[in-house]
């Protein structure tokens, strides 16, 4: 009875700020809803005793994505009044869409019988003695090292793009560059000169 | 079920998948001209997605689905930056994110 309490509570406050995301005017709102909707996707997560995902899910997505979007969305100087003209438009067509979609999932999921010897109606899955956390890191080192290295390869790709991207150069702005500065020869910078005393120096 | 309690079973996770996944569509259809706003219901939808794997490696006592979840993080996570990345640089040449300009960026 907890356990449905507990479900129930975190699905409808995950549905409810899912909606916010995608209906509230200011995108700050909407990146601190997603926010809560990570927080809560986190304690379903927990609630079906996975706890290595749900602590990722709150540490990469909360710490790391959603910290993007909202310096993203307060650095960028956007007129949102404008970027909101569509909203009454498009609602119709999104919500036909939106409703025929769930339909077909609901339908997926509800017409779908399962197989009681393949799958348990009990998410246990860690035994006492080996845990969640400790239980995938013996199958992610060895059994999925290569997935596991790919993923690496796709965030090292990420960050190279990124940085790319996002790199300029000003033209009006002096920078240091290392190569010219130990290029320059004693002879081109400097020039000795005797100076008689009581003459002035003409540079 | 026969003694009066409620079994939080797989159905009922699928199904609040549903809902998000549903919810991230919804909010690409209707906020056309936001790509914010469209990059956070895709941040959505693979969080639907996740639900998924995340219920079907518990229920059925596989951790392939928590593994692979993790990749789908990753990919969402990468995804996330480039987008924005691209964003940024495309509102730093053009002075406003309007989707409907965006077809400028092929070359």
């Amino acid at each position: 009875m907890l356990q449905a309490f507990i479900f129930y509570m975190f699905a409808t406050v995950l549905v409810a700020s899912a909606v916010m995301v995608v209906a509230s005017r200011n995108p700050v709102h909407a990146v601190l809803f997603l926010i809560l909707c990570f927080f809560n996707a986190a304690g379903l997560f927990l609630l079906m005793g996975a706890e290595f995902i749900a602590f990722i899910l709150v540490i990469v997505y909360v710490g790391a994505v959603a910290v993007l979007f909202l310096f993203v969305v307060m650095m960028l100087d956007i007129n949102f009044v404008d970027l909101r003209k569509g909203f009454r438009r498009y609602l119709p067509i999104g919500l036909a869409v939106g409703l025929i979609l769930l339909v077909q999932l609901a339908l997926v999921v509800s017409s779908w019988a399962y197989n009681p010897s393949s799958l348990s109606n009990t998410p246990i899955l860690n035994s006492p003695d080996v845990d969640n956390t400790r239980a995938i890191g013996r199958v992610l080192y060895t059994t999925y090292l290569y997935p596991f290295q790919v993923s690496g390869l796709i965030l090292l790709v990420a960050m190279i793009g990124a940085i790319v991207l996002t790199l300029r150069h000003k033209p009006d702005v002096r920078r240091q560059r290392s190569s010219q500065q130990l290029d320059r020869q004693i002879d081109q910078v400097m020039d000795v000169r005797k100076i008689e005393p009581g003459q002035g120096v003409n540079l | 079920m026969s003694d009066g309690t409620i079994t939080i079973g797989l159905g009922h996770f699928l199904i609040v998948a549903a809902i998000l996944f549903t919810i991230g569509v919804l909010g690409i259809f209707i906020n056309r001209k936001n790509v914010i706003v469209i990059l956070m219901s895709i941040e959505l939808m693979l969080l639907a997605v996740n639900i998924n794997f995340v219920a079907f490696s518990v229920f059925q006592h596989n951790l392939l689905g928590q593994v692979f979840s993790m990749i789908v993080l990753t990919v969402a996570a990468a995804e996330a930056a480039i987008g924005l990345a691209i964003l940024v640089v495309y509102f730093r040449n053009r002075g406003s994110i309007a989707v409907e300009d965006i077809n400028l960026m092929k070359g």
